[in-house]
């Protein structure tokens, strides 16, 4: 539990520290006048200390707390990515089976830590059953667009991100008891990628990676970011199972993946011409504009951790 | 006080199942206008509801069919009592008022009102269906009168027609400059043109899509 307690203090100093720089700037560079990028720094700070409000508070409750917290991610992102994507009256009910039955479903079986089954729920019977439901209705409109659509929302919505809380079901050997600590060092890692990514870009950015899918994602930012969080990683080893250099490893590999499921989230959102998600976190966006990087990397680093840690 | 319940249970209800959002781009009036949206679903007023400031809200009613909502007691006690809707008479046969003496009888008192000018809910693929001459004959007798597009995006996903189970995907509004019927401007131009201003308002991806 200390461990868990000095991590928040240390968040929470940072966040402090961020919150201080955030004003200096507003009273010395924006002389206190309306300011696109500083405005955007502090509602980006301030919905900073509320996630990670939200993530204490269900720590707090341990195993449960996280379920629930993530249950009630998977369910804003999902209605953020099926808003976006085009589907037909007659996929009302498989969508309905997405929301009302495959979601929760999901949750239970990591909460019952039934891992031969939630591991292939979504990926095999979501895949087959839920076209079968569209498929009834008769209705051929763009068929393959749609059951695609509904099937990739499941997969990254609710499957990979509830990677995130089935790693506190991982039974590491000497670690009883401390895995909610994973689930800290998955998200801190990533997290900290975009947001040292989005420093190094504004401080040294200047050869974009792809510039048609992100105008913000430079090579700069990439390579500070992800080399610098990678150390923030190995820094961390002494919250998990891993030696320092296994830290920074891993951590490597989760903010690569964070790095390019951040690229594919762009690309569908430019291909549907919107810039966000959603609205719901101020500076942010939407719930999936935040968790892109943590839907790609959190399965990686969940069978990391089983294969290479686990019995 | 039963009312006030009614309400405030409506707007959570469509706030939590819909987070619906409103998009201005021009401030809203501050004279009584006319809101006038595409009509997919009953939902649909309490969208608009939902999103104006309160001091608009109570100020805010919405235009109905009296053959709908005066059948039964609770869709009159709904209709009349818990969002105040001007009932017109939809079939020209059937009239004792003229609705739209009753309409600028209300926009006199101070009041705005939402209308839905397709006259029924649109359930076919088209995007929106004709407009029924009302918007225009409601603007001509009550010049410089604000006409606001409001076009409502996605409630139609959310409880498609014939559909128990409403699911839980985003809606937004997004409210358009206001109109007004011009000068000797003949009532298919002035159709056209406000059919126009409200398509106008569908977001990108939506246009491209369809």
């Amino acid at each position: 539990m200390s461990t868990t307690l000095t991590l928040f203090l240390g968040i929470f100093v940072v966040l402090g520290f961020a919150s201080s720089v955030a004003l200096i700037l507003r009273l010395t560079v924006a002389k206190g006048r309306p300011h696109a990028v500083i405005d955007n720094l502090f509602d980006r700070i301030n919905a900073w200390w509320v996630m990670v409000a939200l993530v204490a508070l269900a720590f707090a409750f341990g195993k449960s707390g996280v379920i629930v917290l993530f249950a009630l991610l998977s369910l804003l992102a999902l209605r953020e990515f099926v808003t976006l994507t085009y589907t037909r009256r007659s996929d009302h009910l498989a969508l309905a089976m997405a929301f009302y039955v495959a979601l929760p479903m999901q949750y239970a079986l990591i909460a019952i830590d039934w891992y031969g089954m939630y591991s292939i729920f979504i990926p095999v019977y979501g895949f087959l059953f839920l076209p079968i439901i569209s498929a009834l209705r008769a209705d051929t409109t763009r068929f393959l667009d749609r059951i695609a659509a509904v099937q990739w929302a499941l997969m990254l919505a609710v499957f990979c991100l509830s990677h995130v809380p089935a790693l506190v079901t991982l039974q590491i050997p000497g670690f009883e008891g401390r895995e909610i600590l994973l689930i800290a060092f998955l998200v801190i890692v990533v997290q900290s990628s975009d947001v040292l990514q989005y420093v190094w870009g504004k401080l040294f950015g200047k050869h974009k990676v792809a510039p048609s899918l992100s105008p913000s994602k430079t090579w700069e930012g990439l390579i500070g970011g992800v080399l610098s969080s990678t150390l923030l990683g190995a820094g961390l080893w002494w919250i998990t199972p891993f030696t320092p250099l296994q830290a920074a490893g891993i951590a490597f590999s989760i903010n690569l993946m964070g790095f390019f499921g951040g690229l594919v989230m762009s690309a569908i959102k430019r291909d549907h011409g919107v810039k966000d998600w959603g609205h719901l976190i101020a500076g942010h966006g939407g719930v999936l504009d935040r968790l892109d990087s943590v839907l790609f990397s959190a399965p990686v680093f969940f069978h990391i951790v089983r294969y290479g840690f686990t019995p | 006080m039963l009312e006030t319940l009614a309400r405030w249970s409506m707007l959570s209800v469509a706030h939590v199942l819909t987070g619906v959002r409103g998009v201005t781009t021009t401030p809203l009036p501050s004279k009584p206008c006319v809101y006038f949206g595409n009509h997919v679903s009953h939902g649909d007023f309490a969208l608009i509801w939902a999103v104006l400031p309160s001091a608009q809200r109570a100020r805010t009613r919405p235009v109905a069919g009296a053959d709908y909502w005066e059948k039964g007691p609770l869709r009159r006690y709904v209709g009349r009592k818990v969002v105040r809707a001007v009932l017109i008479e939809r079939e020209r046969e059937q009239r004792n008022e003229d609705p739209i003496a009753q309409m600028s009888a209300v926009l006199a008192g101070g009041e705005n009102l939402i209308l839905f000018p397709e006259g029924t809910r649109n359930l076919t693929d088209d995007v929106l269906l004709p407009f029924k001459s009302g918007l225009y004959h409601l603007g001509r007798s009550n010049p410089g009168l604000p006409l606001v597009p409001v076009w409502i995006d996605n409630l139609h996903r959310v409880l498609p027609k014939g559909e128990l189970i409403p699911i839980p995907l985003l809606c937004t509004l997004h409210f358009g400059a206001p109109i007004e019927v011009g000068e000797g401007e003949d009532k298919p131009t002035f159709l056209a043109r406000a059919r126009e201003a409200l398509l106008a308002q569908r977001p990108a991806h939506l246009v491209e899509a369809s």
